[in-house]
């Protein structure tokens, strides 16, 4: 036989009635990783692109250098963020399967990511997220109702009725607009950081891509772009195994880390346990301080899992082991938050249920309230001829002359209507 | 009044957008320490500094996204993308976020970008350094369109769109950098000191996004160009012996409908110019608003003169190239339909 190339096509450890088997995840052990000078130069840290940096132990202690040493009441801030995270989550998804939201996306399994990343920067830092961080909003305080609204495209709608479910933005909490089209804000948000550089302020930018979607020219140009100029940018890259139906071997995670992007651009990459809330809070926090000081931008990569669907149109069943989320080897970062503070002796069985029956029924009065500003089958409604709007900072001439014939053309749809109305009646 | 080719105008724009407006950057392929392949920014960095005037990675997406995200932080960024042909690269950029930022989030961000392009051939430049491909960007809703004719129009129009607070891409017929170009290969230069509209102000004016402007008043045929072909129509005009009336239609989108329907209305004839391709190109959205607001004036179909639906060969430049005699040809077609 005559060698003769073949193509090497990923293929996940485990299909749908398989074994769940994470041998691949690598794992170092909690307080294993060194935690050298946020100064320090790319070349000298290319440890931490492999190892991982862990702070919880097995009997939910905080140990090692990376531990940040965050008071009780912070963690316990933290836990309800992530608590409220999910609970918010599992009723839009509910509320999704009774046909009153067309879409939705849960971030199930991955609340530390965003919850303890946006803890760990200051108000003013600028924040362009991928469409799974919730969380960041929940964190800067903003109302559910306004968030709500937008999945129901009402007439509280902050992006009035223009965009999907989820793809929320909020200029107030600093928090980018998010776009369908996966990966483009991670060199924005370069551009964002060298903007605030060039102006001499201390904010700095974060954003955040999924693995699959670091496939994109964007990530390289991100990259790119962060390493060139020395960016104050926190590069985050959420790895949670799944990419809609292909797993992380497809974006290129077999043979090395995603971290070790980091080091190939000259960048610092960290990859973290992003299931423990404490290491992604004292990576965040070092990768900022860096960025702070000049140092420039770091990649983060946080390991995790998706627990939930890629979306509401997503069936994860058809592609990998029903179960696999319960073999996860990293667990859940509520869970093992919860366990740290029972440790601590800062928190008990009976206040965490006591917080999820507070939480749910804020939930729930959100909800309620949101309701009231109009849902897909009634209600309140925007009015069409918005959609003619924001286009341009000012309507041009033609916008104004299509506008005109859509609203003759609904005065007439409601005319026919409302003639049609009595005849039905009688019928 | 100084004397000024296109090259120079451009410059003197950006010269005096950053020496007004401190949050004017500009940022691209060259533009920096070597001051641009075309020379365009040449000396800038050297007066505003490194932070001001930018060179980048060869990354025309990584380029706009920045802008984006500079314009998102308070910046007014103008980014050169060294050849129109190499905008593809950062095509997602522009449609999906830049053009459509101000949108999606119901105009609580938005982002001035400012895209600088030499767009045309004419140079030897073949299929990827001529392209003309201003009707791809006139389809994308959210952004303006605008192509310089001449050096007086080219600062005024560059001043306008760096201070426009939507984004704009604007071409920049390469072949009439120098000189106004009227489609003859074989005659001897002209340089714009020649020209009335090579005659620039120093310091800051505009010229207004969104109007055409009449060339040549004339009472027999409409002509509807812009950029380099301007120069060409006039020149055919004059061998065809009509009495034209020449539009620059100068901004693409918006595009002013007034001037240019006004104008076939009186003549009831009219010719449709560009160097870029025929099918489904920019002439089509010009000759459907003509015939909508025109149509029982028009005595005569009207007429496209475009580029040909091949890619812009490097040996046949002059044979692909909508030159004077295809112009005369179509002018004389229009004056007596067969």
């Amino acid at each position: 036989m005559t060698p003769r190339s073949r193509l090497h096509v990923p293929s996940p450890p485990a299909r749908p009635g398989q074994e769940p088997d994470f041998s691949y995840v690598q794992i170092s052990p909690a307080g294993a990783v060194g935690r050298p000078d946020v100064m320090a130069a790319a070349r000298d840290v290319e440890d931490l692109s492999v190892q991982m940096v862990r702070v919880l132990d097995e009997e939910n202690r905080a140990v090692g250098p990376w531990n940040p040493h965050l008071e009780p009441a912070e963690l316990q801030v933290g836990l309800r963020h992530m608590l409220l995270t999910r609970l918010f989550d599992d009723r839009m998804q509910k509320i999704q399967r009774q046909g009153r939201v067309s879409f939705y996306i849960k971030s199930t399994g991955e609340e530390a990511v965003a919850v303890a990343q946006c803890m760990a920067l200051q108000p003013g830092d600028m924040l362009f997220p991928s469409y799974r961080q919730q969380g960041l909003h929940v964190v800067r305080g903003r109302n559910l109702v306004d968030l709500m609204c937008q999945c129901l495209s009402n007439t509280r709608d902050f992006c009035k009725g223009r965009q999907m479910p989820i793809m929320y933005h909020w200029g107030k909490g600093n928090i980018f607009s998010i776009s369908g089209n996966l990966a483009t804000q991670f060199p924005q948000a370069v551009g964002w950081a060298m903007a605030a550089a060039i102006k001499g302020e201390d904010h700095i930018a974060a954003t955040w891509i999924g693995e699959g979607s670091s496939a994109e020219a964007d990530f390289h140009y991100g990259m790119t772009f962060a390493a060139v100029y020395q960016a104050p940018v926190i590069l985050n890259l959420v790895n949670n195994q799944w990419a809609i139906s292909t797993f992380q071997g497809f974006a290129g995670g077999e043979h090395r880390t995603f971290a070790q992007r980091g080091p190939g651009y000259g960048i610092p990459g960290i990859r973290v346990d992003g299931n423990d809330f404490l290491a992604v809070y004292a990576a965040t926090q070092w990768a900022a301080q860096r960025a702070r000081q000049s140092g420039g931008a770091t990649l983060i990569e946080h390991v995790t899992y998706r627990a939930a669907a890629h979306s509401t149109s997503d069936d994860p069943s058809r592609y990998r082991p029903k179960e696999e989320w319960r073999a996860w080897p990293l667990g859940d970062p509520v869970l093992r938050l919860k366990a740290h503070l029972i440790a601590l002796g800062e928190w008990s069985e009976e206040r965490h249920t006591q917080l999820e029956k507070e939480l749910d029924a804020h939930v729930t009065a959100c909800w309620k309230e949101a309701e009231t500003y109009g849902t897909l089958s009634g209600g309140p409604a925007l009015d069409p001829l918005t959609m003619f709007e924001d286009v341009f900072k000012e309507i041009p001439p033609n916008l104004v002359h299509q506008r005109e014939e859509l609203r003759q053309l609904l005065e007439t749809r409601a005319k026919t209507a409302a003639a049609a109305q009595p005849q039905a009646k009688e019928g | 009044m100084a004397r000024m080719n296109m090259v120079q105008a451009l410059n003197s724009a950006m010269d005096v957008m950053l020496g007004r407006d401190p949050r004017v950057v500009i940022l691209g392929e060259d533009v920096g320490y070597f001051g641009g392949v075309f020379r365009c920014t040449e000396g800038l960095q050297r007066k505003y500094g490194e932070h001001r005037v930018l060179d980048t990675p060869i990354a025309e997406g990584g380029i706009i996204a920045a802008a984006i995200g500079m314009g998102v932080n308070g910046l007014k960024p103008v980014a050169e993308i060294q050849f129109a042909d190499y905008i593809y690269p950062g095509f997602d950029q522009v449609v999906s976020e830049l053009a459509r930022l101000r949108y999606r989030s119901a105009g609580e961000f938005a982002s001035p970008v400012t895209i600088r392009t030499p767009c045309g051939g004419g140079i030897r430049g073949g299929q990827t350094h001529s392209q003309s491909p201003e009707g791809i960007f006139t389809h994308v809703c959210g952004i303006k369109v605008v192509m310089p004719s001449n050096p007086y129009d080219a600062k005024g129009l560059l001043i306008s769109s760096i201070e426009d607070d939507d984004p704009v891409v604007f071409f920049e017929p390469k072949r009439i950098y120098n000189g106004p170009f009227d489609g003859d290969p074989h005659k001897p230069a002209v340089p714009w000191s020649t020209h009335p509209r090579g005659e620039v102000p120093e310091g800051h004016y505009t010229v207004p996004i969104g109007r055409a402007q009449l060339v040549r008043e004339g009472k027999d045929v409409t002509v509807i160009a812009y950029g380099t072909m301007v120069h060409v129509a006039e020149a055919a005009v004059r061998i065809a012996g009509v009495d034209a009336e020449i539009i620059d239609v100068r901004t693409m989108a918006p595009l002013d409908v007034d001037v240019l329907c006004t104008s076939v209305c009186k003549t009831g004839r009219c010719v449709v110019v560009h160097e870029a391709t025929r099918f489904g190109g920019y002439g089509a959205e010009l000759v459907a608003t003509v015939q909508e607001h025109c149509f029982w004036n028009l005595e005569a179909p009207v007429q496209r003169v475009t580029g040909w639906d091949t890619p812009y060969p490097h040996a046949f430049e002059w044979e692909y190239f909508p030159g004077q005699a295809r112009i005369a040809a179509a002018l004389k077609e229009v004056m007596e339909p067969q």
